[in-house]
């Protein structure tokens, strides 16, 4: 198995993965000890956890001509982007040197040189802007796909179904990734779905998908990479459910006391960047101590985001009425 | 020339979609039906499949696919059957709409128009007979267009497809075969300019859209009553045109705002109060606001009358204004 790793992928993608993930993980657990202290505000949708989904994902795609769009747990996926942590972090102080100049918060990361379209707070409200991206796309005659993530709490909202559908009969490159951690808020997903294997719910907008082990990082690499090559070929949609699992509550007013211990220690066995970890140790392409090393250039990073952020100036007064309209 | 509301807004969509092969037009009904009020006749053959876009009765879902077009550069017109139905996308217009430019920090803009009948009609009940400008006009980020003659549907429907910001253009279903000139050569008219119907000196009739025509008519009743009666067409209803609201009461000193839709927190109602605010100093009178009764529209003629604007009601307001009752 370590030969096929090494046949499969080169040192260097494989250690940028974990890399990635590395830095979601110390980025997010420094905003949340920044939260505890005050320093950020509202709502605060923590990724740990889930990092190999949106890393495998957009080290699937094309950044140049790709897109991508989210929902409130953004700031994994903005990393995983390349946008930089100090930014993002600044945004989450609501300073102006923040991605969205303090003004959107944890919820509305957005860097459109990167083709990055947010960062949405409602749940399943951008799914009709991703298929809209994919109609600007097939109008242009581009060659992108548009990844579109949402959770398994935005699966039953009309906006889903609504957007395969239009998807489907207009033939549009847009890749429906739903991020099924299992828990909508509070509610286990098996509660409120009739059907527990997603994919169903694309085939009946005849789109087949797969459902997918979003604990590991290649899995879901390959997993894209494989949807978004079909799609860009054959211009039609694709979906796929990333089973994954999130460590801490639905934000970070919740204590997430409707899952037992039991379950969390069980997915911490699975957890994304120990999985990565020993496999590449195994497989001779990391030792112990880059790991270790690799971590503190993680943590470092966090830290100079955090710094950043507690440096920078708040947004002017007078930028309060800026961008109201495009002038 | 002489022209129909529905050839105006035809030839401003036509026009524009030779200019910019960015701009496109997406809904129900609006390309091989050639529009549920024919606006769009003729388009498809034009323009082809991929601009003239037939949509599911999805209003949430079309109306989102606009926006996220127009956040990565094209510039889509949607048209709305009827604003009644926009209700079931009001998430799309208000949470992302215009939200978008402020929440991203200036980085995204959304140039997209949405378009269709809005206000009461005839016998069309209480679901198919709202004025649902006050929801639209709350909304910063959001422009608001309502148009009352051929020649202002057309200068004003070419300037929201120019706009960099999502625009909410409001039509009227009495309004589509209502004719009127308008001019041959292209021609633009800016948003938020208000335009002034008939000049008069007694008292400011302030309206928009279809009440225009009863604000009109109203004036020249009162002219032969002895009082003159100046007739302002907002036109645009964000950005509003205040200037012109606020000369034209300096010089009458009286104001009668009219509004088809219900007056609790309506447009007539804000600028009833940004008038008696602002010209406190000027008027003569408390401004009068005359709106649609606060009830919704009943199927029965009589009742569905009695419950909308009319030129008696305007007239009894004037009379209150100039204290002749």
């Amino acid at each position: 198995m370590e030969k096929a790793l090494r046949e499969q992928f080169t040192g260097e993608f494989l250690l940028s993965l974990l890399e990635k993930m590395l830095l979601i993980r110390r980025f997010e657990e420094k905003a949340s000890q920044a939260y505890g202290l005050r320093k950020i505000g509202g709502f605060l949708h923590l990724y740990i956890g889930q990092e190999a989904t949106g890393v495998g994902a957009v080290a699937a795609i094309d950044q140049s001509v790709d897109y991508v769009l989210t929902a409130y747990r953004d700031h994994g996926i903005a990393l995983a982007l390349g946008m930089k942590p100090g930014v993002l972090m600044a945004e989450l102080y609501g300073k102006e040197t923040g991605c969205s100049r303090g003004k959107g918060g944890s919820m509305h990361f957005f860097d459109v040189k990167k083709n990055f379209l947010g960062g949405n707070g409602i749940v399943g409200a951008h799914i009709p802007l991703a298929t809209g991206v994919g109609l600007k796309i097939r109008n242009k005659n581009e060659r992108g796909v548009v990844l579109c993530f949402f959770g398994d709490g935005a699966i039953h909202q009309g906006s889903f179904h609504e957007s395969l559908n239009m998807a489907q009969i207009w033939g549009l490159p847009v890749l429906y990734i739903c991020e099924n951690n299992q828990y909508g808020m509070g509610t286990d997903f098996r509660r409120v779905s009739a059907v527990t294997d997603f994919t169903i719910l694309g085939q009946s907008y005849d789109i087949k998908g797969k459902q997918v082990n979003g604990m590991d990082v290649l899995e879901v690499y390959q997993a894209v990479k494989e949807q978004v090559e079909q799609i860009r070929e054959v211009k039609r949609p694709g979906f796929l459910e990333i089973k994954t699992y999130r460590y801490k509550g639905h934000s970070m007013s919740d204590p997430a006391k409707y899952r037992t211990r039991e379950e969390l220690e069980a997915y911490r066995q699975q957890d994304p960047v120990l999985l990565l970890k020993v496999k590449l140790l195994n497989g001779g392409v990391l030792t112990e101590e880059k790991f270790l090393q690799m971590d503190s250039v993680a943590r470092r990073k966090s830290e100079e985001a955090a710094l950043y952020a507690e440096r920078s100036p708040d947004p002017s007064l007078e930028s309060l009425y800026e961008d109201v309209y495009k002038t | 020339m002489i022209m129909s509301v529905r050839e105006a807004l035809r030839r401003a969509l036509d026009e524009e979609m030779a200019r910019d092969e960015n701009v496109v037009l997406i809904g129900e009904e609006v390309a091989q039906y050639h529009g549920a009020y024919k606006v769009s006749q003729g388009l498809l053959e034009k323009y082809g499949p991929l601009r003239v876009i037939d949509t599911p009765i999805s209003e949430e879902g079309f109306t989102g696919v606009g926006i996220g077009a127009a956040m990565a550069g094209l510039r889509p017109v949607v048209e709305w059957m009827t604003l009644n139905f926009s209700l079931q996308a009001l998430d799309q217009t208000y949470n992302n709409a215009s939200k978008m430019l402020y929440m991203s920090g200036g980085q995204i803009n959304v140039p997209v128009v949405f378009r269709g009948p809005n206000g009461p009609a005839e016998y069309l009940s209480a679901q198919h007979s709202q004025g649902l400008q006050s929801i639209y006009s709350h909304c910063p980020g959001l422009k608001v267009v309502a148009p009352s003659t051929p020649a202002d549907f057309l200068g004003l429907l070419k300037s929201s497809i120019r706009d960099n910001n999502p625009v909410v253009f409001l039509e009227s279903e009495l309004m589509y075969s209502l004719r009127g000139e308008v001019p041959e050569e292209e021609y633009l008219i800016p948003l938020g300019k208000g335009a002034v119907r008939r000049e008069g000196s007694d008292v400011t009739l302030i309206g928009f859209s279809k009440p225009i025509y009863l604000l009109l008519e109203a004036a020249e009743r009162l002219e032969k009553e002895g009082v003159d009666a100046e007739v302002i067409d907002l036109r645009t209803l964000r950005p509003l045109d205040e200037e012109l609201i606020y000369r034209s009461v300096e010089k009458t000193n009286r104001c009668v705002v009219v509004d088809e839709a219900w007056p609790y927190a309506s447009v007539g109602s804000h600028i009833s109060w940004l008038v008696s605010y602002d010209c406190f100093d000027f008027l003569d009178a408390p401004v009068e606001l005359v709106s649609q009764e606060d009830v919704p529209v009943p199927y029965n003629h009589r009742l569905e009358l009695a419950a909308l604007p009319s030129v008696d009601k305007i007239l009894e307001a004037v009379k209150r204004v100039t204290y002749r009752s």
